[in-house]
């Protein structure tokens, strides 16, 4: 209900477009000020978006002019072992890093929350890993994950006694260490958004609760989690279309390697697209790629909207 | 103690959907002020509670202290980081900036800055035509800002390239130039949509005022609706920063050779430099990382309303 009032439903009165307006001064203006916004658009966001969508269907040869192929990349793509692992990788890395990020940003949130100013300090240096660059984390991380016995995990593992773990080099251990570096980059950020919805909880009702002699698990289970579930909502679809499209992640910390033991449909596409040349076949993962994402997209919102109007 | 007991949890969304609640707070005993019902008095449970605090900043924040210590560190070519450097050196820096880090960090900013100056123009005028103005295709104009949200670098990294290489009509070759990754950052759909949602609010009686003392479009948005909107700038300046700082594929595909990369990219040629050990790397690490830790700390707040609003509107 509250949600509903913020946004002004559809301005579809168009009483001051008199029929003179359309075609003087005022119909023109609003359209000079969105030219520079829509340009940049059309040249760099959409124009490319179509000219991977045609380059999908050639053979692309460069001084030789392109060659239609029809769907070929297309089953090339879904044929392709390495592309069949790869959909399994960015789905494994992409439920892990979303569900674990979401445990881990509840857990923080519940600890978190709270009016004490220490508890911002703590709050403002939680968050760093949402503001660091994903470039200088994964640099951040290889070193963490040195495979020797000095590197900072695995020293902290032989505090343990335990060996040091070549998490990086091991095809065994890569995408499981590229996870956890996903989950820490993405628990944060999560906190945030469940802090804000923890905030909207009606205290009365924790209060009525208490005095039912409700046990803690109870007050979490059937008053807590059912105020924040819209805010978790939002945070499974954001962690779910970001997992689909992780790239930056993969590529900096281990490159897809070691033997293609972490590489996901876009490291896949990228090394197909610049370092084989073969525009068309990576042309034609990326668009498969993009539908997969609007498709989700437009059934969440679907679902979204449907939930907001009942 | 009291008195900011009241407060929710300080992180606003724009136009705040649950004020209504607030006052029934006043009352609530400062048990219930969190969901597990923490208490601030010392306690077993209260000694859990600090407890697991460290535990959270030694997972989130003891790695960045690590960096830092690590990169003036005399044993450059070691792998051991720890919380406090041994032997203090400049060293690192300084090897980091033969290597060109400086002209890295140049690019960066460069790009940061120019990127930045153009989504926000670029933004403010689009969200002023669709907030202040009826026209036909409204709709249809802010779904397309919207897709550019959808339509990420990684998606289309490979024909984007193609067009950077030979840009349509004009025929102009932006890779290897700056323009190439700013300008494909100018339109970007969340400034657009914060921008917008705010300038809706700013009431038309302020507007109808200035129109009466003959005041035009351009300077009607720079002095009347742009000082109204200075928290949405904010908003949209920071996650901006904090974006284009982030960026990666496109500075990648963007340059011509490996001088045009900006700082982020460039680590990965200091790690692969056989001649360099982890410290260099981790000066670079700090180069590339403290602008983005100043602009959050100096600007947090919007920060974090800006992750609340993307969340509920996106």
């Amino acid at each position: 209900m509250t949600a509903t009032v913020t946004t002004p439903g559809p301005r579809r009165a168009p009483r001051l477009l008199s029929k003179k307006a359309v075609l003087g001064k005022k119909a023109v203006l609003p359209w000079l000020f969105l030219a520079p916004g829509l340009l940049l658009a059309l040249v760099f966001k959409f124009l490319p978006m179509g000219k991977g969508v045609w380059l999908s269907f050639f053979d692309v040869r460069p001084f030789l002019g392109d060659k239609w192929v029809g769907l070929d990349n297309y089953t090339r793509v879904l044929t392709d072992h390495r592309f069949q692992d790869a959909i399994g990788h960015t789905l494994v890395l992409g439920i892990g890093m979303s569900l674990g990020g979401i445990v881990a940003g509840f857990v923080l949130a519940l600890l978190l929350e709270g009016q004490a100013r220490s508890l911002k300090i703590i709050r403002t240096a939680v968050f760093l890993p949402v503001v660091t660059a994903t470039a200088v984390v994964g640099e951040m991380w290889r070193l963490m994950y040195y495979p020797t016995s000095d590197g900072l995990i695995n020293s902290g593992l032989g505090l343990l006694g335990m060996g040091p773990v070549p998490y990086l080099d091991n095809p065994e251990t890569a995408l499981w260490a590229t996870m956890a570096m996903g989950i820490w980059m993405l628990a944060p950020y999560n906190m945030v958004i469940i802090l804000a919805g923890l905030a909207g909880v009606d205290r009365s009702l924790y209060e009525a609760a208490a005095m039912d002699g409700v046990s803690l698990w109870q007050r979490l289970r059937h008053i807590t989690l059912p105020a924040i579930r819209p805010a978790l909502g939002i945070v499974l679809t954001l962690a779910a279309i970001r997992g689909l499209r992780v790239f930056t992640e993969v590529y900096v910390l281990t490159g897809g390697g070691p033997a293609g033991s972490t590489d996901v449909w876009m490291t896949r596409a990228y090394t197909l697209g610049f370092s084989r040349n073969d525009i068309g076949g990576a042309s034609a993962a990326s668009v498969l790629l993009l539908c997969v994402t609007l498709l989700f997209t437009v059934t969440v919102n679907y679902f979204r909207k449907r939930g907001d109007v009942r | 103690m009291s008195a900011p007991a009241i407060e929710p949890v300080r992180t606003p969304v724009t136009a705040s959907p649950e004020r209504k609640s607030a006052g029934k707070r006043r009352t609530t005993p400062a048990r219930f002020d969190t969901a597990l019902g923490w208490s601030d008095r010392p306690g077993p449970a209260w000694a859990l509670r600090v407890l697991l605090c460290a535990l959270a900043l030694g997972v989130f924040a003891a790695p960045f202290l690590t960096v830092f210590s690590g990169s003036f560190s005399e044993k450059a070519s070691g792998s051991t980081l720890s919380f406090l450097p041994h032997h203090p050196t400049l060293l690192n820096f300084e090897v980091a900036g033969e290597r060109g880090i400086w002209d890295y960090f140049g690019n960066s900013l460069v790009i940061a800055g120019g990127g930045l100056l153009l989504q926000l123009v670029v933004c403010t005028l689009a969200a002023y035509a669709l907030a202040r103005h009826r026209f036909r295709g409204q709709a249809l104009i802010l779904t397309l800002f919207m897709l550019t949200m959808m339509l990420p670098e990684e998606v289309i990294a490979i024909p984007l390239s193609l067009v950077l290489g030979h840009v349509p009509v004009v025929g102009l070759d932006l890779k290897g130039t700056v323009w190439g990754v700013i300008l494909p950052l100018g339109a970007w759909g969340f400034s657009v949509m914060v921008l917008t949602e705010f300038m809706k609010d700013i009431p038309a009686e302020i507007e109808e005022a200035a129109r009466i003392d003959g005041v035009g479009e351009l300077r009607m948005l720079w002095q009347v609706v742009l000082p109204l909107c200075k928290p949405a700038l904010g908003v949209a300046g920071v996650l901006g920063f904090i974006m284009i700082w982030d960026q990666y594929l496109l500075p990648l595909i963007a340059a011509k050779d490996p001088t045009d990369y900006t700082v982020t990219v460039a680590l990965s040629i200091l790690r692969t430099d056989p001649e360099v050990g982890s410290g260099v790397v981790l000066a670079g690490a700090v180069i590339a990382l403290v602008p983005s830790l100043i602009v959050y700390l100096l600007l947090q707040r919007s920060l974090v309303t800006g992750i609340a609003a993307g969340a509920t509107k996106g």
